[in-house]
């Protein structure tokens, strides 16, 4: 057994004059206060990357910067999935007592610390040195060959994916913390600038500042028990070229693992986090995942399903595309979000009930999964 | 990848890819033994260059000033005649489902593979 005693998250944007290990410590300082501990109680550390501070033993560059002598701690590189990925290890790590207080941190100074060139170069090298990455492919053109073809199979449309992006900045809107702050409709999207089509800029997540943290322990710190139900990976692929159909990607394959895992099904679920680097990955995320039909997400989208007030509330906080997307940091801050929502703290975001979360992250090129289940227990 | 054999990777006019003998799967990135079987070398075959259009997104945001001088360029995913999949530059206009030949053009300082349409 395991639960998230705590939770950190900084607004995401810029922060000028903010270092990585400054984004990670402000976070890290924020989920300790909240898990009701002391530094000196954190026994295990588990970090992401920076690309903007590559290193080859990032967690101890950080317990040292932030004044932590942990008995386990290293760092973990899954891409996109790597906080769902360190959550299942810390999961793992504390029911079988390796550690009682595990702190998982990321945090990166992605946007001002670097050229957005630099930004997009450095992730256009999960692709393959000698036959991908010498095509001068980006990110997002790893996933619009994914799009063309997904919207090809299941006749999805650019407005369709259109509707993912309004949804996440409708929700930016109600959090103070979020990158952007202005609405946007479908035909905003349509008429952003085209980055690699069937993506437009409003289709994909920017480059952001910030850090989010969050503590796993073995018992309970404080009055809310978010633990851990069940997880489950699945890796197919690293490169889109090498990647299996488009019906044997690894989303259903790890969400299948992690409802036996966890002994629950898709109906049981109250709230979701699904990872959104671009508005094809959600929509395709949430249709792999069981959470729509396919073909149907965005059906769903406009009839208000994942709305807060909806049936499914679906990255409340805006997700990568609205909250921002600071590289590890970016999705952990859907796991914050989901906390905050399951310990009723959400303040003016609260759903109505999020007894029950579903939350799933992808990192390479829909090449890593990582599927989690979190129950609020009385 | 000392067995890769000189393709377009290194300059020359021709997509290979390899096949094992042991089980018969194709691979398109070369390496000294098969993925699926681990069987050792599996032989390099050069690919005819026909295919069929797998996917495609037309890049018009490029990261580096090489590159950029290229938008937009169109990025497609290829399946060969041979059985493999690749990635590759074509005209802008391909839809999936097309069937294409490949050719050869520079793009940012290498030689890259070019599919156009079979007329």
């Amino acid at each position: 057994m395991s639960f998230i005693t705590g939770v950190g998250l900084t607004s995401y944007g810029k922060h000028e004059g903010s270092s990585s290990l400054d984004l990670m410590s402000k976070a890290a300082e924020l989920a300790i206060a909240d898990a009701g501990l002391k530094r000196s109680e954190i026994d295990g550390i588990l970090c992401g990357y920076s690309t903007v501070l590559p290193h080859i033993m990032l967690a101890t560059v950080f317990a040292e910067h932030f004044g932590i002598q942990p008995s386990y701690a290293h760092a973990v590189q899954v891409g996109g999935a790597t906080g769902l990925a360190m959550t299942m290890l810390a999961h793992h790590l504390a029911d079988a007592g390796v550690a009682k207080h595990i702190l998982v941190v990321g945090g990166e100074n992605r946007l001002t610390g670097q050229s957005r060139d630099a930004s997009i170069q450095a992730l256009a090298q999960v692709g393959h040195p000698d036959y991908e990455v010498t095509l001068g492919p980006t990110i997002p053109a790893y996933y619009g060959l994914v799009a063309s073809r997904y919207m090809h199979e299941y006749g999805v449309t650019q407005e369709d994916l259109a509707e993912f992006a309004v949804l996440m900045r409708a929700h930016a809107l109600t959090h103070p913390g979020a990158q952007f702050h202005e609405p946007i409709t479908v035909a905003d999207v349509m008429a952003s600038k085209p980055v690699a089509m069937p993506l437009k800029l409003l289709d994909c997540c920017p480059v952001s500042d910030g850090g989010a943290a969050f503590v796993v322990s073995r018992e309970p710190t404080g009055a809310s028990r978010i633990r851990v139900r069940g997880c489950a990976q699945a890796h197919t692929h690293q490169h889109i070229t090498a990647a299996p159909a488009l019906s044997e990607l690894g989303a259903e394959i790890a969400i299948a693992k992690a409802k036996a895992a966890a002994g629950v099904a898709i109906s049981d679920v109250r709230y979701a986090a699904v990872y959104d680097s671009f508005t094809i990955t959600l929509a395709m995320l949430l249709e792999d995942l069981g959470l729509a039909g396919r073909g149907e997400a965005a059906a769903r989208v406009r009839a208000g399903h994942f709305s807060r007030d909806g049936a499914m509330p679906l990255n409340t906080h805006g997700g990568l595309l609205s909250y921002g997307h600071c590289g590890v940091g970016g999705a952990m801050a859907h796991l914050v979000e989901t906390h905050l929502q399951m310990a009723e703290r959400a303040g003016a975001r609260q759903v109505r009930d999020a007894s029950l979360a579903l939350l799933h992250g992808d990192g390479g090129v829909l090449s890593s999964h990582v599927s989690m289940f979190l129950e609020r227990v009385r | 990848m000392s067995d890769r054999p000189a393709d377009w990777t290194k300059g020359t006019e021709a997509i290979f890819y390899q096949s094992c003998g042991a089980c018969g799967a194709v691979q398109y990135f070369a390496r000294s033994f098969c993925a699926v079987c681990g069987a050792p070398d599996p032989a390099a075959k050069r690919a005819s260059g026909n295919g069929k259009i797998y996917a495609t997104s037309l890049v018009c945001r490029a990261a580096t000033p090489e590159t950029r001088a290229h938008v937009p360029y169109n990025m497609v995913l290829v399946d060969a005649a041979e059985g493999f999949r690749m990635m590759a530059h074509g005209d802008n206009d391909l839809a999936i489902g097309d069937e294409v030949t490949a050719s050869y053009r520079p793009f940012a300082g290498r030689l890259v593979p070019y599919f156009e349409k079979v007329k």
